[in-house]
This record gives structure tokens, sequence and C-alpha cells, in this order.
């Protein structure tokens, strides 16, 4: 298998306060991230909010500069892009944003939406070629091209998401970057999205790294999966069958309910929160939750070991 | 007697209407499930129940609400104003905008004992403080003393439910209580709500859009869509036999334990607005079993024992 996107040691810090009467404060949002994805894979990335998953999504596609680390898409290091090299690269790596109402000019119709990569991308088109290309897009997501005049206010969330796919397919893209594609959807509408992007993830070739935090619906939809804690990756799921290791992992599956009134059990509730994000501890953010910690967990950060093809950073792993 | 009896409840705002068909009982020590998508009008039925409708310019148009033998769409607003946050306590969607941003959280649980039960100043602060160790929120005594936006959202809904809770309710509605919430501070909510209607021996009626949350803790289950009610049995009936095609639908849409062959089934089309409902039933667009009398004719439900499913085709042919 070829690697797409190689991701190293990487780490984006936010600096917060500094003000006359604020001390600077600094937290970290994604801590020392490191993971490859292969061509044709589908990596989900899962954690509570504030973990640093759309951090990490953004930082993967350069949308915002790391602090440290290094990102390589089809052999080509990212970060020593020039802006120009840079934009043509983005062809090939696209986003599909959580919020489909917000991720669409409300002023541009559907047409406008799924042909602005063409604009911005230099490609000048015909009307008549753009109207072959808007109606080539739409149907792929499974829209009527009769929408290509609508507005976004006069689309259903379910629709809206359909465009944003339509508009990140527009380029022909390797890597799709899925923020939370369905967390504002009814789930009926959510299983439509998820089958259609199965279904083009075959027919085109696609790559995934989709971002949930919906544990069964990353179980069911993904090849391979990281659990991210406080903007550090805790475990690597090598597939959706593996059983965890870190105890978080095992937490977050204990916390999904079934959904059969006949396997109801006692769930036995984490603990706690998650910590602030500024100034954490020494040693694993977990442990102040962790129902098997000790003291070498408090003072010493557990590294992502890998034996047996299946990393987990903990001290005492299941 | 029942907790609460609803009875073909249709609600009315200016002159559309958004609910209609809705008829559900509830006993006391019972957790009725309301799920729904989007609206298909599970918070207009909370709202309801609450005396809440003139809020958003709305009435109930036709049918019965009885609490506790008490016809809640005959009395007057001043009766109700004693009966909301008293006996009936709400616990609300969004935790971060249910609390004033401007007064320590205590205080703000102080108002309902000392509104509806008549505390003085020192037996309200002295229930609150026991009642947040009954929600399980570490040191209530400082806790007190914090504003809104120094907790988390997890802590927060703990503080709705405490107020929801302090006047002594017997019946709790809570809407949607753990969406805004992560899977783990949601386990710990659900654990605690199921916890205190056991304990307390509360009527709760649990509004979500989650199966897999209803599966977990309810009895029993209301169906809705696009306005009306649809289906409503035991839960185990309702998950292991489906009667509505759209109840049967929405099971197939969890992602939950399916295997590499058996692929997510979504439902096409969308949930119609309220000026589109369609004509008949109300899901024959988007069902594969329509036909033509699906289109025709509003289907009536069809009781069975303790379960009942408004279809043409259901307790049989949809199985």
């Amino acid at each position: 298998m070829t690697t797409l996107l190689e991701v190293g040691n990487l780490s984006k810090k936010f600096i917060s306060g500094g003000g006359p009467f604020r001390p600077v404060r600094s937290m970290h949002a994604v801590n020392d991230v490191s993971f490859s994805v292969s061509v044709g894979r589908v990596v989900g990335v899962v954690g509570e909010s504030g973990c640093g998953k759309s951090t990490l999504a953004r930082l993967i596609l350069r949308l915002i500069e790391p602090t440290s680390g290094s990102v390589q898409f089809e052999d080509l290091d990212l970060l020593a892009q020039k802006p120009k090299p840079m934009r043509a690269l983005r062809a090939r790596m696209q986003m599909v944003f959580q919020d489909p109402y917000s991720a669409i000019d409300p002023r541009y119709t559907i047409r406008d939406a799924v042909t602005e990569p063409f604009d911005i991308q230099g490609h000048r088109y015909t009307a008549k070629e753009e109207d072959t290309k808007t109606a080539e897009l739409l149907d792929m997501v499974g829209l009527s091209e009769h929408l290509a005049s609508s507005y976004p206010h006069q689309l259903s969330g379910g629709q809206k998401q359909r465009v944003g796919i339509a508009r990140a397919l527009a380029l022909n893209p390797a890597l799709l970057v899925l923020d939370e594609p369905t967390a504002s959807l009814d789930v009926s509408v959510q299983a439509q999205i998820i089958s259609l992007l199965e279904r083009l993830r075959d027919e085109l070739n696609l790559t995934y790294i989709f971002i949930s935090h919906d544990l069964s619906l990353v179980k069911y939809f993904c090849d391979e999966v990281l659990v991210m804690y406080l903007g550090r990756v805790v475990e690597v799921l090598p597939d959706t069958e593996a059983a965890a290791r870190h105890p978080y992992t095992r937490t977050l599956l204990d916390s999904t309910f079934d959904p059969d009134p006949g396997l109801r059990r006692t769930i036995e509730p984490l603990a706690g929160e998650v910590p602030s994000p500024f100034d954490l501890p020494p040693g694993c953010a977990f442990a102040a939750r962790c129902p098997s910690a000790t003291g070498k967990c408090s003072t010493d950060l557990p590294v992502l070991s890998s034996d047996g093809g299946h990393p987990v950073a903990c001290h005492h792993p299941l | 007697m029942s907790m609460l009896r609803v009875q073909d409840l249709g609600v009315s705002i200016a002159n559309i209407y958004p609910l209609s068909g809705v008829s559900f009982e509830l006993e006391r020590g019972e957790i009725i499930g309301i799920v729904g998508e989007s609206g298909s009008g599970k918070s207009l039925t909370a709202m309801s129940v609450m005396g809440l409708l003139p809020l958003i310019g709305g009435q109930v148009d036709h049918g019965t609400i009885e609490f506790d033998g008490i016809e809640l769409t005959s009395i007057s607003e001043n009766q109700y104003r004693k009966l909301r946050g008293g006996r009936i306590g709400l616990i609300t969607q969004n935790p971060m905008t249910s609390l004033d941003p401007l007064k320590k959280i205590g205080p703000q649980v102080d108002d309902v004992s000392r509104l509806h039960l008549d505390h003085d100043k020192a037996q309200a602060k002295a229930r609150t403080i026991e009642l947040l160790g009954d929600l399980r929120i570490p040191e209530p005594a400082s806790i007190y003393h914090l504003y809104p936006h120094q907790m988390s959202g997890g802590m927060k809904q703990r503080i709705v439910i405490a107020m929801a809770l302090a006047a002594d309710p017997d019946l709790l509605i809570a809407d949607e209580p753990t969406t805004a919430l992560d899977v783990t501070v949601q386990a710990q909510i659900i654990r605690l709500l199921g916890d205190l209607v056991k304990q307390r021996n509360l009527s709760l009626v649990l509004i979500t859009h989650d199966m897999s949350v209803v599966a977990q803790t309810c009895d029993k289950v209301m169906v809705m869509y696009a306005g009306t009610a649809i289906e409503r049995g035991g839960v185990h009936d309702i998950f292991n036999s489906p009667s509505h095609p759209y109840t049967k639908a929405l099971i197939g849409c969890i992602p939950h334990g399916l295997s590499e062959t058996v692929r997510l089934k979504g439902i096409e089309g969308t949930v119609p607005g309220v000026a589109q409902y369609p004509s008949g039933c109300r899901f024959h667009p988007r069902c594969a079993l329509a036909e033509d009398i699906c289109k025709e004719t509003v289907p009536v439900f069809e009781t069975a024992g303790s379960r009942a499913a408004a279809c043409h085709f259901a307790l049989g042919t949809a199985q």
C-alpha cells in the first residue's frame, strides 16, 4: 500500500492572555502526534470536545501552521511549500466541514458554490462547461441538477451537506478530511451521508480522515481509529474489532449505549471531566480520572509504543 | 391513576397545526421515551404538558392532558404556575443557556424551593446543598457559590437537574438532556436520571433523538414523525419487533454493532416541514411499503395489547 499522508511529531501550541492583567498561558492543542495514512484507507479520529481533533484536521491541511513537526503529502513536504505550489496542492486535499449551514455562502447559488473551487484554482470554463460540471458533481452526490440555481436556505441540512461534499470533490482530490460531517444531522440523514461517502470512496478511490465523537459511527465506518485525549494520541486501534488497551478508550466504549433494551447494563461512568488543557500535569493527562493509575502515571509521560501493531500510550495497558 | 395521561393532543399556532394525534400514558416510577428526528414534534409535546405554548403563540387545539387527575388544558395560568417547577420539573436541552449567567448557581436553585415550598433563606440553602450532594456534585457547599461560567457543561446540567428537583416534583420532563454533552458525561447524566427515578419514585418523560439512550433507560416508547405519534409500546416490543416501517427504518439508521456485511441503511428524503405535511400517512413519501391507500387515508392507531401503531400495514406485514 502506498502512503498518502505521513504526519510526524506534529504539535500546535496556542498562546492566550498576555495583556496587562493576564499572565501568558499556553496550551498544547495537538501534542506530538504521528501517524500515516495509506491510499484508500478510512482513518478515524475520536475524542471528546477539546481533545484537539479539529485542530489536527486543520494542521494536516495546513490551514493553520504547526508549532513543530512535519506533514508529508504524496511524498511532498507540505510545510516547505511556497504559497503558489501550496495552493495547487490544495486541489488534492479537501475538507468537509461540520456545519453545512455555515459552510456555504448564503448569497451563492448551489452552482456558484460547487464551481467556486475552479475559480480559485484558475480554471476558466465557459458557462456551458460550468453547467456540465455542476450537473456532474450534483449527480455524484445524489442531488438533482435542478437544485443548481437554488440558494442554500432553500435546502435541507442533508442536502447542504451533500453540496459541501460535491464542492470538496470538484477538484478530484486524493484526500478528504471529514470534520464531523454528520454531527448536525438527523440519524436518517446521517445514514444517507455515510452511505454516500462509502460509495464515493469506492468509485473515486478516495482516502478519508474521519473526525467524530461518535465511537459507534467511527467503528462502523473506519478501517483504523486514532483515539485522542487532550491533544495526544493515546491509542491507535489497528482495526475496529481490536479490543481497547488504553483505559480511556475502554471508558469511551463503555459510555456508548447499545441500541438494544435486552443488553441493558449498568454503566459505571467515568468520574470527573476532561481537565483544562492549560498547564497539563507532567505525567499521563488521563491519570486523574483513570481507574488503574499508579504513582508513575502522574510523573512519567507514557509514550505511544507499538507492540504487536497496536500502539498504546499507557504504563498499564489493559 | 396514571401520573400523566395525554389523549389525542393537537396544537395550533395561528392557523397552522404542527402537532396532532399524540396520546400516551405514564405511571408513577415509569420512564417514557419520546423519540423522533428534528421537527417531529417532541419538544412541542413537552411544551404542551408544561403549558408553555403561549410563549410561542400557540395553544392546545384539541385533546386532553391529565396530570395526576388534574386536567391541565382547563386550569388557570395561576394554577399552572404552581405546578410548573413545583410538581412538574423541566430539564432543558442546553445547560449553557438555561442558567442566569449573572447569578451564583446556589441562589438560583434556592429560588425554586423558596417559591414552591415556602422555605426561608436558610432552609432553602440547606436543601440546595443537600440536593447538590445527592446529584454527586463534589464539595456542594463551595460549588454553591460559583457562577455558571465557572462550571463545565456536565456540571451545569446537574445544576439544571437540581433546579428541576428542588420542589420535589412528581413528574420530570427532560428535553434532550444530554445532546450538548460529551459521551462520557452523557453516560453520567443518563445514569443519574435513572437512579433518581428509582430513588424518588418519579415519572420521567425523556425526549431524545437517540434510540440507544431510549433502549438503555426507558420502560416504554412513543415514536413521533412529522408532528404526530406513529407508534408506541414497551421498549422491548419497539426494538425487537417494530410495527411501523418508520420505527424499523429509524433503528436501521444506528451504526452500532453492524458488521462488514450489514451496511447502514438511511431513509430516503427528509422530514417534511409543517407547511408540507403530506396527505394520508405523513411518512408515505419515504416509506418502502407505501401504496395508494397511504396517500389518501390517514392511518389510525391499531392497538394490540400494550402496543399500537398508526400504519395501514402495521403489526404483521411490516415485520
